[in-house]
């Protein structure tokens, strides 16, 4: 097997959301940290898609900043085919590594200049990496904009002029502008209509096919990641609960999370039958659980799951962080 | 035959504007009977929200409803007053929205609310409303109910203030309830309790259910009818095994194929090209004609009216009879 292209190591990020000084003078009351992602480890394979779901707050796009750098971690490692991203790259070799990560945005509406031209918008990773000039940078985005189903001439219009889809179609011919080896695609297509979706996700299969592009997928969306993924992270309250390859997951998943949030989606499959309704919701990060931060919500918890906090092991094809599995005690519900 | 608890007969609702009329719902008929949940699925943009809201007399000016009508009960309701609307709307007819952070008031307890509404319509004294609100909430499912219906809309989660919603929405017993995307701001594992919650008390009170929603796996295991919408015209309504297993009309096709299942392995999804046309420039002849793999001539002059087809009508050429024969 060859080396990752992407190694996350025990990364950790927590946000000051503290009172202001005074308050907690008069409050007694101690500095407030909110653990966002909390020791997360994986490592993505070149040319491969490496998805991570999770609900609201569980840590999913934390985690794409922090691989992007638009997030500093405050611990932990990520590595870019060996070499560290947190270290503090400087000068020509950080730019030569940017060049080769890039990111696409949930919200098309939001992530495109509506001053600039379309043209100018995917130009401008060619400016800032100094790939291209003059004309050879016009022939450029005409050749991006044709990879990626629009003409040309669109080049020339404003992002208003076109629709949701077209625009995420903008955003990506921007990604692959500097031709990157990794993009990190953050909920792509949940700002989209499902039929919209569908030519989005096809788009991006065969981009990954054509250009030998490795993606980290992030979505709330399970059949979609199905779709997509080769390997699947299920993140639960910035921790990551089941590392599996995408059929392992939803054949033979082993965290009861996993199966409740399978369990809890609609699918076009399930007229007639009613989906097992889930207990409880997903508690505040702001004060997680000791244990298992599952453990509230989980019908397997014992005073195990409330005191020690699971880590990540492998389980045959999958690698789940639960005492529940390790114990066997899964195989009695 | 039972009497439809709602009927709606050629609804056509326009927004003048200075570049002319545009049509965002058009010429849309259907019925739901008592206790049936009526899935409304399409595309942003395809009015089916527009429906709900002509249906609950708020639409906002300039819009205005241009024909057909509404009927509650076998009553017209879309030509009466703003005074005898606001009557039926919460006493008759219940609305849940999609964000039940805008739908409730910040700053008045969950009590007040449900008090208000429900002393609003019916005779009850305070003491006894308090009470009915507090059954209200535990039958929704929120525990301490008796507790937490003096706390405020900010000190519940997203989906308690669902559940909130929807008891605020049955607190008068309504006929019928209009959900407009009641679980799209939820995460898939409350999202589900929500459903659950809305189908089980609908059932328990008979209440019929509009479920407008773009989320075909939320209709699939929710509603017994289903209306597909495209481009403010109804394309196909019909009973949901039969137009989910077997949609008749190309854009439903399409629709499916395009939606990524948990259960199959496909490499590619289908994929409609193109987007929906926008409300100002609308084909002439059947509204997807531009989109359609199956266009012929006829398509791009007449314009398809819901045909019967099996057990659901289907506004598509394909199934004209007199077109069959010829």
């Amino acid at each position: 097997m060859s080396a990752p292209l992407l190694d996350v190591k025990n990364l950790s990020v927590a946000f000051d959301v503290s009172k202001p000084w005074l308050n907690r003078m008069i409050e007694r009351q101690d500095k407030l940290f909110l653990k966002a992602v909390d020791n997360v480890s994986f490592s993505i394979n070149k040319g491969e898609t490496f998805a991570l779901v999770g609900e609201s707050g569980s840590g999913k796009s934390t985690i794409a900043r922090l691989i992007v750098g638009l997030l500093g971690p405050s611990s932990g490692d990520v590595l870019f085919e060996g070499k560290s991203l947190s270290a503090g790259l400087e000068g020509a070799e950080a730019r030569r590594l940017r060049r080769r990560f890039q990111m696409i945005f949930q919200d098309p509406f939001a992530s495109l200049n509506p001053r600039w031209h379309v043209g100018d918008i995917i130009a401008e990773p060619l400016r800032v990496f100094r790939t291209e000039t003059g004309a050879k940078r016009r022939e450029r985005v005409a050749e991006l904009l044709s990879l990626v189903g629009l003409s040309p001439e669109d080049a020339a219009r404003f992002p208003h002029q076109f629709s949701g889809g077209q625009r995420q179609r903008v955003a990506i011919a921007r990604a692959l502008a500097a031709n990157p080896d990794f993009i990190v695609c953050d909920e792509p297509t949940s700002a989209l209509d499902v039929s919209v979706q569908a030519q989005i996700l096809n788009l991006m299969k065969d981009l990954q096919r054509q250009l030998g592009l490795t993606y980290l997928f992030i979505s709330h969306d399970l059949s979609v990641v199905r779709h997509m993924a080769d390997r699947i992270g299920v993140l639960y309250l910035g921790r990551l609960a089941e590392v599996a390859d995408a059929k392992t997951l939803f054949t033979a998943r082993q965290h009861p999370y996993t199966r409740m949030l399978l369990d809890a989606v609609p699918d076009l499959e399930m007229t007639g039958r009613t989906r097992k309704p889930v207990e409880g919701e997903i508690p505040s990060p702001l004060d997680p659980p000791s244990g298992c931060a599952f453990n509230p919500r989980c019908p397997l918890a014992n005073a195990r799951c409330r005191t020690e906090r699971p880590e990540l092991r492998e389980y045959g094809p999958t690698w789940a962080a639960c005492h529940a599995v390790e114990e066997g005690r899964d195989k009695t519900v | 035959m039972t009497q439809p608890v709602l009927s709606v007969e050629g609804l056509t609702v326009q927004f003048p504007t200075r570049r002319g009329i545009l049509t965002a719902v058009d010429d849309v008929s259907f019925a739901i009977n008592p206790g049936e949940v009526l899935g409304v699925v399409g595309e942003s943009g395809a009015g089916k929200s527009m429906t709900g809201s002509a249906i609950i007399g708020l639409i906002e000016p300039p819009g205005r409803i241009a024909a057909g009508e509404i009927k509650l009960h076998g009553e017209r309701i879309d030509n009466v007053s703003s005074d005898r609307m606001r009557k039926i709307r919460g006493r008759k007819i219940g609305m849940i929205f999609q964000d039940p952070l805008t739908s409730l008031n910040p700053l008045y307890t969950i009590a007040e609310q449900l008090i208000e509404t429900i002393r609003r319509h019916l005779p009850l004294s305070h003491a006894d409303a308090r009470k009915r609100a507090i059954a209200l909430l535990d039958d929704v499912g929120i525990p301490d109910a008796a507790r937490r219906i003096d706390d405020y809309p900010h000190q519940f989660s997203g989906g308690m203030r669902q559940r909130v919603v929807i008891a605020l929405a049955l607190c008068a017993d309504p006929d019928l309830v209009i959900a407009d995307e009641p679980t799209t701001a939820l995460d898939v594992s409350v999202q589900a309790q929500i459903i659950d919650v809305m189908k089980r008390l609908c059932a328990d009170r008979g209440a019929a259910i509009m479920l407008i929603t773009h989320d075909m796996g939320v209709i699939a295991e929710t509603a017994d009818r289903v209306a597909v919408m495209y481009a403010g015209r109804v394309a196909e309504i019909g009973p949901v095994e039969k137009v989910i297993r077997s949609a008749a009309h190309p854009y439903t096709q399409g629709l499916m194929g395009s939606i990524p299942t948990l259960s199959t392995d496909e490499d590619r999804l289908t994929q409609i090209p193109g987007a929906m046309p926008r409300l100002s420039a609308i084909p002439a002849g059947c509204a997807f004609n531009p989109r359609c793999p199956k266009v012929f001539d006829r398509c791009y002059h007449d314009r398809p009216d819901p045909l019967p087809h099996e057990d659901r009508r289907v506004a598509c050429w394909l199934y004209d009879k007199a077109e069959a024969e010829a």
